[in-house]
């Protein structure tokens, strides 16, 4: 399976290309490059997929790990050495699925969403660059290569996010996204050297004596790279920068702070489940407490926000948080016996790809119909914008997990992993299903009913999107409704057998309750023109709803934190002493270096006698030298 | 005597004559209209020459002649790099060598630099100084024609003049070391040599004296004085052959000789060349930062990059040798590549080298601008660029060897070159201009040659399997 290698050179060539040519290439020349090459890409993707689940199991019953392309980049010595390469596994496989499905269907998106805009070209060289650099990482044989991606991907998602800028929020999004992940990046490398330095390797899976020898280590070194997930998945209290951006592209959000980029915190953990759940299950479960509380603060904040981006983004950073908690909950490496929450997870990653994705489309399309994010510009679309409308409740009764969408079997399972590691757990993350289906509605239902913006909208008539933009939209609604049958644990389980899927209609009957509940409340307080029920409550518990407005001003609380005490009392004293000190060094050398050269410059004079006396004089004088020692 | 090995060890050599000896004939045999494809033809030869020794042929070293000519794979890597190096500053030469004036006499421009090239060759492979010498010579005399190349032009003559009486003195001294070495160890031969060497005061003078031909040829400081003289006055195709091939061929044939010929008098070397490394490197910058004609400029800068070189031989190992065919690598691309956009900016402007010239040159010539820049930042040694990586295992091979101070001296001195390469940077983004180089567009052989360079640039660095590929070979040392 060589041309594996094509899913990364393709998109890279295209990037090369798109990023020299630039402007000289006309807008729509660009975008069909783009496209035709993700296309390509998707393509060899599938086909990837289709023959090597296609190939079957191997004796022991698992799919056989792949190599198809390796090659060592940089020998340590020793065992060390970084290698760049392809590897595939069922969960490689599974994420090039979705990302080159998201990825194309963004691109095609792209050219009516984009259309017209500066920088149209720009802006397919870097959906290019962001679609090799998260294939890549995916397909990474060793954490180094893993790592080498995952920067990249940080990159082009800082220069997505900052596409528009000229626009202060977008230029400060994309450096508050770049300068908070690449924070915890830094934990993620300590980890990496820490696993390098005591297993001797940095591939995913070291032989039995190296890990012996780091035993004691291996904890710290998965913390740190938690760490370092939770800062791209945007894991509390790493999450503040992907509400920000926001301030990118909308199809942008869909791709990489929707569907892929931010799930790579989960693929990591995945990635690197087997030396979780051998060495140290105690930070896996640390894991599902992180996943769990940030679920919750997300879903609570969710239900308040009033920009529909706001609200998309919180609403994925509590459903990472599902993800999370599902790999976190995992006992051990049988799905009958606790590992059933990384099938959960892997699932609902790929089932939230695509719906997500799809609810972020159709804001896209929502807000290039009024030109606005805010609610109040909003309200009774459902009569200018009928595809929209539909695919949009498609994605929300998906993510609300009403049988027989895709959400409902990916979270079901979720659910009954949770409920097996303890009931509370379940409990609680049968609560945030069901506070997720109410503030979906609440979204949907202040979008398409609700007190029409009449104003706005006599003034600008709002129109459904063009062909380009619905057709992607239709597609992902499609995978949404069908999506939920996919046997997925024969492809993808904890420990490589197959698993066959049985819905435990007790949990599921809850849930569905649950979310049933959700949606009737969201329908009764926002339904109506009116909406006294939802004002009221604002009134009564208006304490609590700013807060929860505000995000309960954990974002205050960096600034406070950043300002008043890092750079106050660390950065002013080691700026005073870099300033004073070090480059009172610099000076001095470059003073000396200016009085030397006016001194000694008589000795270039350009007689050719004279020279002939340095060079005998300088030969002479070193022999004296090394005489006289 | 068995001659068999003339045709598997030389192989080298021997088809660099032919190259020779087919530029030659066609010099003399095409007419008027064949002339025309001299340049492309003498390419076309150089690309199969190099495409047919680029990989050493042997794995092992092996001596012919009874020993004077001695094979091994890694002096076969540092002739396919400058033969590389050639083939480039031919592809620079051509729009100089195309003018009115220099266009009747191209053949002899081949022919001399292919002949030095052929020098060069000797001098790596010798096994004996009698050979060694002759190798030099070839280098160096030919070598004087082609900076007097031009020799109606003041300058060009005076440059000459100045190589060859500079040249003379230095070949002279170093005959002379050579005949103490022969006088007290009665060998001449790099094998027998190390046995009769015993360290006494006449041998360290002879080392010295032998030493001052090859810093001659390094423009080591204080050989250096010729340098700045020189580059200024040759033609500007002729000063990056100089600054280049030249110096990675004396660079490596001084690490071997030094390794293997003295290795009983390491410790006199080494402190040789520890003196020689912080006044090359030192002195340099401190003229450097004062210079404002550019072909001067690069002149310090090479001295002091050859300083640098100096720090992989003082190290004395098999890294230290690898690091060092890298560096001449890595810095053959940066230089060629500040040369080259020098040269044809001079072409195109009849003659402007100064740097107020290059102001504003961004907003004419971006093109242009964005190579110097980056082959400036290549020679300063910053990263991701791929002078910062021969920079760093030239200073690994010396940290290693315990020469720390030394190490430390030269990280201040790559600070203070940063100050004047970015001189010229700021001349060409931010510096006004009322009346800039005007906007043109170089010529197809200038361009390739421009781009191979900076393919070296970007790519040498961050492809760790050329280092390695040499380390491969280093180790046969």
């Amino acid at each position: 399976m060589e041309y594996t290698i094509l899913i990364l050179l393709l998109p890279f060539l295209s990037f090369i290309l798109l990023g020299l040519l630039g402007t000289r290439l006309k807008p729509s020349v660009a975008g069909a490059a783009g496209t035709i090459v993700t296309g390509a890409v998707a393509i060899l993707c599938y086909w990837t997929a289709f023959s090597y689940f296609g190939a079957g199991r191997d004796a022991s019953g698992v799919f056989p790990t792949l190599i198809p392309w390796n090659t060592v980049w940089l020998p340590f010595g020793g065992s060390l050495h970084i290698d760049l390469g392809i590897l595939l596994d069922p969960i490689s496989v599974m994420m090039l699925i979705v990302i080159s499905t998201v990825s194309l269907m963004v691109h095609i998106y792209s050219f009516g969403y984009m259309k017209g805009e500066r920088g149209f070209q720009r802006y397919y060289a870097f959906l290019s660059l962001f679609t090799m650099s998260m294939l890549g990482l995916v397909l990474a044989t060793n954490i180094f290569q893993m790592y080498i991606f995952w920067e990249l991907v940080g990159v082009s998602s800082y220069l997505l996010i900052g596409f528009y800028y000229t626009k202060k929020e977008a230029v400060a999004a994309s450096k508050k996204a770049f300068i908070v992940t690449r924070f915890a990046d830094l934990g993620f490398l300590i980890g990496i050297l820490i696993y390098g330095f005591y297993t001797g390797t940095f591939s995913f899976t070291p032989d039995a004596p190296a890990l012996g020898a780091a035993k004691a280590l291996l904890p710290l070194a998965l913390g740190l790279m938690f760490i370092g997930g939770a800062g791209k998945s945007a894991m509390f209290p790493l999450h503040i920068w992907l509400p920000d951006a926001m301030e990118g592209p909308t199809p942008v959000s869909a791709l990489i702070h929707a569907a892929t980029m931010v799930v790579a915190g989960v693929y990591l953990v995945a990635r690197m489940f087997p030396l979780f759940i051998g060495y140290a299950p105690e930070v896996l479960h640390i894991t599902a407490y992180v996943g769990a509380f940030t679920a919750l603060y997300a879903a609570v904040v969710a239900c308040v926000q009033s920009d529909i981006k706001r609200v998309l983004a919180f609403s994925t950073i509590s459903q990472i948080g599902f993800m999370i908690v599902a790999l976190g909950v995992c006992t051990s490496a049988d799905p009958h016996e606790g590992g059933l929450g990384y099938m959960a997870s892997m699932f609902h990653l790929f089932t939230h790809a695509m719906f997500k994705a799809l609810l972020f489309l159709g804001a896209g399309c929502i807000i290039h119909a009024v030109h606005s994010n805010e609610m109040s510009a909003m309200g009774g679309l459902r009569k200018y914008m009928p595809v929209t409308h539909i695919t949009f409740l498609v994605a929300c009764l998906a993510i609300a997990g009403i049988w027989p969408l895709s959400g409902f079997f990916s979270k079901d399972e979720i659910l009954a992993a949770c409920f097996r590691f303890s009931p509370v757990m379940g409990g609680i993350m049968t609560f945030i299903a069901g506070l997720t289906a109410f503030y979906m509605f609440r979204l949907y239902y202040c979008i398409f009913w609700g007190n029409e913006n009449k104003e706005l909208h006599a003034e600008h008539r709002p129109h459904e999107a063009p062909y380009s933009m619905t057709i992607p939209l239709i597609f992902l609604a499609a995978v949404t409704l069908f999506a939920g049958w996919i046997p997925f644990g024969e492809f993808v389980s904890s420990n490589g057998q197959a698993y066959h899927i049985h819905i435990d209609w007790t949990v599921a009957g809850i849930s569905l309750c649950v979310a049933a509940a959700g949606i009737a409340l969201a329908t009764w307080m926002y339904l109506r023109e009116d909406r006294t029920v939802a004002d009221g409550l604002a009134v009564r518990f208006s304490g609590l709803h700013k807060a929860a407005y505000h995000r309960f001003y954990i974002d205050e609380i960096y600034q406070f934190i950043t300002h008043r005490i890092i750079f106050a009392c660390i950065s002013t004293p080691v700026a005073w002493f870099d300033r004073h000190v070090v480059d009172g060094f610099m000076n001095l050398l470059a003073l000396v270096t200016n009085k030397v050269s006016w001194l000694i410059k008589g000795i270039q004079s350009g007689n050719v006698q004279r020279y002939s006396i340095w060079v005998l004089g300088g030969a002479l004088g070193i022999a004296i030298v090394l005489l006289l020692i | 005597m068995d001659y068999s090995g003339i045709f598997t060890y030389m192989y080298s050599e021997i088809a660099l004559i032919g190259v020779i000896v087919a530029a030659l004939l066609y010099d003399l045999a095409a007419g008027e209209k064949g002339r025309r494809f001299f340049h492309h033809a003498v390419c076309v030869l150089m690309l199969l020459f190099i495409a047919g020794t680029v990989v050493p042929y042997h794995k092992e070293t092996a001596g012919i002649f009874g020993g004077m000519y001695i094979y091994s794979p890694v002096g076969s890597i540092v002739k396919s790099i400058l033969a590389i190096g050639t083939l480039i500053v031919f592809l620079q030469a051509e729009p100089w060598l195309r003018r009115e004036d220099t266009r009747f006499k191209r053949g002899e421009f081949y022919v001399l630099v292919l002949s030095t090239l052929l020098g060069m060759d000797f001098m790596i492979s010798a096994g004996h100084f009698m050979m060694f010498f002759l190798g030099l010579e070839l280098a160096s005399v030919p070598m004087a024609c082609l900076v007097a190349f031009d020799k109606y032009k003041g300058n060009s003559a005076e440059a000459g003049a100045k190589y060859i009486l500079s040249a003379l003195f230095a070949s002279g001294l170093m005959l002379y070391g050579i005949s103490f070495l022969y006088g007290t160890t009665g060998t001449l031969y790099f094998e027998d040599m190390p046995a009769g060497l015993t360290g006494s005061p006449l041998q360290i003078l002879s080392l010295v004296f032998f030493f001052v031909g090859l810093g001659f040829k390094l423009s080591l400081v204080p050989f250096h004085l010729w340098t700045a003289d020189t580059y200024q006055g040759a033609p500007t195709a002729v000063t990056s052959y100089l600054s280049v091939i030249s110096k990675g061929a004396a660079a490596f044939a001084l690490m071997v000789i030094l390794v293997k010929v003295f290795a009983p008098m390491t410790e006199y070397w080494q402190l040789m060349l520890y003196i020689v490394i912080v006044l090359s490197i030192t002195v340099a910058n401190i003229f450097a930062i004062r210079q404002k004609n550019l072909k001067r400029f690069l002149a310090f800068s090479s001295i002091s990059q050859a300083g640098y070189i100096m720090l992989a031989v003082i190290s004395g190992t098999p890294y230290g040798m690898t690091s060092l065919i890298f560096y001449v690598l890595v810095y053959m691309a940066a230089n060629l590549a500040a040369f080259g956009v020098i040269g044809t900016i001079e072409q195109h402007t009849h003659g402007k080298v100064s740097m107020d010239d290059y102001n504003g040159l961004y907003s004419t010539n971006p093109k242009l601008a964005v190579t110097m820049t980056l082959a400036l930042f290549s020679l300063a040694g910053i990263p991701p660029f791929a002078g910062f990586f021969s920079k760093f295992f030239i200073f690994a091979a010396a940290f290693e060897e315990g020469f720390h101070v030394l190490v430390f001296i030269a990280l201040i001195n790559t600070v203070i070159s940063l100050y004047y390469y970015l001189l010229v940077v700021k001349a060409m983004f931010i510096n006004r201009n009322d009346s800039p180089v005007a906007t043109f567009r170089s010529d197809g052989s200038t361009r390739l040659g421009l781009v191979l360079c900076l393919a070296g640039v970007l790519a040498l660095g961050i492809v760790s399997s050329i280092f390695d590929g040499i380390n491969l070979y280093a180790f046969g040392m």
